[in-house]
């Protein structure tokens, strides 16, 4: 039986309280009237400014051109983005707007955006650490359906992970009536007045509408529940039976699921990333989302088998197992780089306005993050684990795997992001502490899940192939 | 100095597994072992050095990634850069997802041919080569293992002999 470590359970409750700090003080300093967006735009302006009279110093040329740049670029980017951002639209309201300028509209624009904030950080990295569970129960059902010899020494790890997705759906399901019950703007579909003047939006509101919205959600979450449930129930059942009828139901189990998985996957991408943006859509963007959580989910499955490893708790797992772990971050590292380079590739290349202004928005004002992830989560995953000894080793497997879990939540930045904050985003203490909070809540339902059942499955049928498994 | 070598033959893999760890706990000297098929750990028992064939073929795919970028910056940018239903051709990177598939391919197929030639040319395999099989057994159902002989030959015989051997022979090379 594992003990949760005293220590790793105060780092836990660390993190949720630096996490909650961090929320709430984002969530404070978040500007509450087009008067205070008017101060932070005259103080960036201001510095822009001062920047430019002192061009011609030579010590301070650079920055300040810099900053001027910074200045030109705030007062024309709302001219840039209007035709695009639906939120430009969400402060205009009929009757008090007609007679407004141009200002006016841009600040209601920058108001929108930085109230917004502190909302989409908690939503992408409450989104990010469910994803990444269901990822992992994803990697247990595929192991279970394709009856893997190699793996059952890990399912206790795996099933770890997966309780995650109760409080992790919970509090995703939380934001999503949230924002049906307009407390936020994420989805800026859910504005009646925003619809009521956008006739693209108007075509979908038979799909997206709040009720049948949050339908769905609750089929998703409850199908994902269930059966994470009910195959962690035959797993530990099975450890004490006389006949293997557990291993067969979860068999069975884990077969429908991931039918089930598969649409409800790619219907929730649609939901709740894609529709963030509800102009843009994409063919294979279901699969996307896909090999993102699902190569986070066999990261943070590594992780933590490594981390259970070194504290002498995973008797029978050895390099081998840590070596098929570490082929498949690097597989379906590839994979996601895959997917993201076809919709990427295929949108440049026809370059089609309507959707190709996506990638626009992304490359604009997201250059670094967009383009960093892709070497987080392809190039440098790539050429580390392209070799066959770096599997085996457990900083290797860690260090990979910490690059390619920041790689993956910067993926998932990338998509909510830019429609919801725009060129106002910042990885700043709102961010940062939403990371921390639901990484200590992780840490702490994760390990506290361990500590329930021994780390071996007994009684599965392929354990003693799985015990000796060496490759 | 007589060119004696031992050949002995077995019917069976696990056997040969053993006969190949107790010859080296011996310190005889295996020159060769000929089976129908690849035996897992066959090389790890024979203490032969791990391959490098993956580091090479790494190698040949940098350089299909180079033949790649450099041929289409040199045909698309630098050579002719014409306007081709707007694609921006005034630098490599501008336009580069339009190569990436060359890129790509041009790697795999690099690597995957030139290791292949690399293997054939490593382990002497061409047309017209004349067959090296010492017993036409080895390729059906009989594993064989050819062993140096030295000293005290008929010593060597009864040693494999006991090592559940079906046929040991001492043969005069060429």
């Amino acid at each position: 039986m594992y003990t949760f470590s005293s220590r790793l359970k105060t780092f836990s409750f660390v993190l949720i309280a630096l996490g909650i700090l961090g929320i709430g003080y984002s969530f404070l300093t978040a500007p509450k009237t087009v008067e205070d967006v008017e101060k932070i735009l005259a103080a960036e302006n201001a510095h822009g400014g001062h920047g430019a009279d002192h061009e011609a110093g030579a010590a301070h040329g650079e920055d300040a051109h810099g900053h001027a740049a910074e200045g030109h670029h705030e007062a024309t980017a709302s001219h840039t983005s209007h035709g695009n951002d639906t939120h430009a639209e969400a402060g205009h309201q009929p009757d008090v707007h007609a007679a407004h300028d141009e200002h006016q509209e841009h600040l209601e624009h920058v108001l929108h955006q930085l109230k917004t904030k502190p909302w989409s950080a908690v939503y992408v990295a409450a989104l990010f650490f469910m994803l990444l569970s269901l990822g992992a129960l994803a990697f247990y059902a595929i192991q279970n359906a394709a009856q893997a010899g190699w793996s059952p020494v890990l399912f206790r790890v795996m099933e770890g992970i997966s309780s995650y997705l109760i409080p992790g759906a919970i509090i995703v399901f939380i934001l999503l009536v949230l924002g049906v019950m307009d407390m936020h703007h994420i989805f800026i579909w859910m504005d009646e007045d925003v619809v009521a003047k956008d006739h693209l939006i108007q075509a979908k509101t038979g799909y997206l509408n709040g009720p049948f919205f949050l339908i769905r959600a609750a089929i998703f979450m409850g199908g994902w529940i269930w059966y994470r449930q009910y195959s962690r129930k035959n797993s530990l059942l099975q450890d004490d039976a006389n006949d293997n009828i557990y291993y067969k139901k979860n068999f069975k189990a884990s077969a429908s699921f991931l039918v089930f998985f598969i649409i409800s996957e790619s219907i929730m991408s649609w939901d709740w990333i894609m529709s963030v943006d509800p102009h843009w859509y994409s063919t294979l963007f279901g699969w996307y989302v896909f090999a993102s959580f699902f190569v986070s989910g066999i990261t943070a499955i590594a992780l933590i088998t490594v981390y259970l490893k070194a504290k002498g708790y995973l008797e029978y797992v050895n390099t081998s197992h840590i070596h098929d772990l570490a082929k498949f971050m690097f597989g379906i590292s590839v994979f996601w780089t895959y997917l993201w380079f076809s919709q990427f590739m295929l949108m440049w290349y026809a370059d089609i306005p309507e959707e190709v202004v996506y990638f626009k928005t992304r490359i604009e004002d997201y250059n670094l993050p967009f383009f960093g992830m892709l070497v987080m989560n392809f190039v440098f995953p790539v050429l580390i684990l392209i070799n066959t000894d770096f599997k085996r080793l457990s900083w290797i497997i860690v260090m990979a795997g910490i690059v390619i879990l920041c790689g993956h939540y910067i993926d998932f930045f990338n998509m909510i992001m830019p429609a919801t904050v725009g060129d106002r985003w910042f990885i700043g203490v709102g961010e940062i502490g939403a990371v921390l909070l639901f990484l200590g809540l992780f840490i702490f339902v994760v390990f506290t899940t361990l500590t329930k059942a021994p780390l071996l499955a007994k009684r599965n049928p392929l354990i003693e192939e799985s015990k000796h498994f060496h490759y | 100095m007589s060119n004696k070598v031992i050949h002995v033959l077995y019917n069976d893999d696990d056997i040969l597994m053993d006969a190949v760890k107790q010859t080296r706990a011996a310190h005889h000297h295996i020159e060769e072992v000929y089976t129908p098929f690849p035996v897992h750990g066959l090389d790890k028992a024979m203490g032969l050095a791990p391959t490098r064939l993956a580091i090479a073929s790494f190698l040949y795919g940098l350089v299909g990634l180079s033949v790649a970028t450099t041929m289409m910056r040199y045909m698309m940018i630098i050579d002719w850069p014409q306007d081709i239903g707007g694609k921006p051709s005034f630098s490599y990177i501008e336009n580069m997802p339009a190569f990436v598939p060359v890129m790509f391919e041009m790697t795999v197929f690099f690597a995957a041919h030139l290791m292949v030639i690399t293997f054939y040319m490593r382990s002497k395999l061409w047309p017209f080569k004349e067959a090296e099989n010492p017993d036409v057994r080895t390729t059906d159902d009989h594993f064989l293992m050819e062993v140096a002989a030295h000293g005290d030959v008929d010593q060597m015989v009864s040693f494999f002999e006991s090592t559940g051997a079906v046929e040991v022979k001492v043969i005069e090379k060429q």
